[in-house]
């Protein structure tokens, strides 16, 4: 029996009027992965997730949480997601408890005060427990809509841009808990604009441009395919040989910076800058970076 | 394509759903009481002192009913009627445009569910208003009560429609001006015109006729036949006339909703 994928979708199209959000966009999401969904302001991530959250309407294909329509079986879906949205919103008229409880009631849940208990004190909210919405800071808010996205203990947890304008420190904390919670076996889709987050936390990625998914595979097959290791050397005077090995991504007199396919490349270069009797003054060689990545299928799909 | 409502689910997390926005709604009222409910009742003083110093010794409207005593009944429905509207009408704005309506938009609550919980919040806050504004001018006034039970009934149904209404302003509107407008040019005109300050007979013939197509007009004129047991439509009649208005009303809000329009985009 195939397993049920936590998010899929299938050719999903919207458009504000003139404008393509999504064009014709095909993804799966298997339980229990940490994915990532990247891609520049206007890729259209905003718009893939709220259609999966069902705050927007696709105008054609089909989106399936735990195998359940968005559309035709809303209810189901809705309770398998928990959405951590990206504007800071709060209604101001209640307290982070009241406003816990109330969030919990909405998804049908009575009693659920152990678990808002135990969701605020992993967030660190519990001095906060009684405070009004209004007088909490940036970043307390922030850990109030992760917590209101929890209340149902969804099996999947999708983040929009969860750490836009939050200190460090939260920032660490939240990652540490939404590692937890992945172990745990819930599935994180996040977005963000912090590519070494993504690099740190996501198995696989997906990146959108334009509303069209331009890379989608595991983050190691992504650094590795389209990265590849740089090269930093200092040599004794400018000028590399002729038919030389490697591509030059930048040169400042005789400092160039080279790139690799991988290790084995690093051998040839040497060699042939042994054989053109070139001196190796300074030599650096740098890993695999996502943002290198992205720049690179950006410009690429432009 | 507007989402079907296939995935039942058990009646107790239904009425959780329903028992929880109702208590938001009402929490969200009550905590700013001194301007949800007090400042109506003020209002509505105010135009007790006011028409019946100006007009009480001059004006008899039903034979043998003082003016002041006239008025109390359509002042009191006029709160009912103004602030079960503005419940749910600036309940809806205020989360659209702070964003925090995408918490009631996230979960698994039915059509049904959100639009009666907004309805009767709205009946609530109309009906507490409402019995505010009865005990305070009934400091003033003498009040008679012939038929209590149809007072009621109208209260009830008038602040339904006026609560369904507000919904489709609050999802209508996108900015704070034209939920005002909304308000100023169709909701204050028809309360104003529908009889709260005079009885339509007192109208000359085309404006009576004209008031007539008011629905408003039913409302305060089924009200006040509570009090007096007089009235100028049978008020079986006018509740009639209302019940259908409300259905109407609700089935085009219920649609509305199903749609996502303005809310899910």
């Amino acid at each position: 029996m195939p397993m049920t994928a936590a998010i899929e979708l299938r050719d999903v199209e919207k458009r504000y009027g003139a404008l393509r959000a999504l064009e014709g966009v095909s993804l799966e999401i298997a339980e229990g992965e940490f994915f990532g969904l990247l891609g520049p302001n206007g890729a259209g991530k905003t718009t893939l997730i709220s259609i999966v959250a069902g705050l927007v309407r696709a105008n054609a294909g089909t989106v399936r949480v735990m195998g359940a329509d968005v559309v035709r079986e809303y209810r189901r879906a809705r309770r398998m997601l928990g959405v951590v949205p990206q504007e800071l919103v709060f209604d101001p008229f209640f307290t982070v408890r009241e406003t816990l409880r109330i969030q919990s009631g909405y998804f049908g849940l009575r009693a659920n005060d152990a678990w808002i208990d135990e969701v605020m004190h992993h967030l660190d909210l519990d001095a906060k427990a009684d405070a009004n919405m209004r007088a909490l800071s940036g970043g307390m808010k922030r850990r109030v809509l992760v917590a209101q996205a929890l209340v149902h203990r969804p099996p999947v947890i999708v983040l929009d841009e969860p750490t836009a304008g939050v200190d460090v420190e939260l920032r660490q904390g939240l990652w540490q808990f939404v590692r937890r919670l992945n172990r745990e076996g819930h599935t994180i889709v996040l977005t963000t604009h912090y590519l070494e987050e993504a690099e740190l936390h996501c198995n696989r990625i997906a990146m959108l441009k334009a509303g069209r998914i331009v890379a989608l595979d595991s983050t190691r097959n992504l650094l590795e395919t389209f990265s590849g290791l740089q090269l930093r050397v200092r040599l004794a005077r400018e000028g590399l040989p002729a038919r030389f090995p490697a591509d030059v991504l930048a040169q400042d007199g005789p400092l160039y910076t080279l790139r690799l396919r991988d290790t084995r490349a690093l051998e040839d270069v040497l060699l042939s800058l042994r054989e053109a009797g070139i001196d190796i003054v300074e030599l650096e060689l740098q890993p695999p970076d996502l943002e290198e990545v992205f720049l690179r299928l950006m410009a690429r799909h432009g | 394509m507007a989402e079907r409502d296939d995935t039942r689910s058990a009646p107790g997390e239904s009425l959780t759903r329903f028992g929880t926005l109702v208590s938001k709604e009402l929490l969200r009222f009550w905590k700013v009481a001194h301007q949800t409910v007090g400042a109506p009742i003020l209002t509505a003083l105010l135009f007790l002192l006011v028409f019946s110093h100006a007009f009480g010794e001059r004006v008899t409207v039903f034979r043998d009913v003082p003016y002041a005593a006239f008025l109390v009944p359509g002042l009191v429905m006029m709160g009912v009627l103004q602030n079960a509207f503005a419940n749910s009408s600036s309940s809806i704005i205020q989360s659209k445009i702070t964003g925090n309506i995408v918490f009631m938009l996230l979960p698994p609550i039915s059509y049904a569910e959100f639009f009666w919980a907004y309805v009767l919040a709205s009946v609530i806050r109309g009906l507490v208003v409402g019995a505010g504004v009865l005990a305070v001018t009934a400091w003033f006034v003498q009040l008679q009560f012939e038929a209590p039970l149809w007072a009621f009934a109208f209260a009830l149904l008038g602040s339904a429609l006026l609560g369904a209404l507000g919904l489709v302003a609050g999802i209508w509107a996108e900015k704070f001006d034209q939920l005002a407008a909304f308000q100023n040019f169709l909701i204050m005109p028809l309360t104003f015109l529908s009889g709260v300050f005079y009885s339509i007979h007192s109208l000359p013939p085309f404006w009576q006729a004209l008031s007539r197509f008011n629905p408003f007009f039913y409302m305060i004129d089924g009200f006040r036949y509570g009090f007096f047991g007089v009235s100028d439509v049978a008020p079986a009649a006018s509740l009639a006339i209302l019940a259908v208005s409300f259905v109407l009303v609700a089935m085009a809000t219920l649609r509305l909703l199903r749609s996502g329009y303005r809310l899910r985009g």
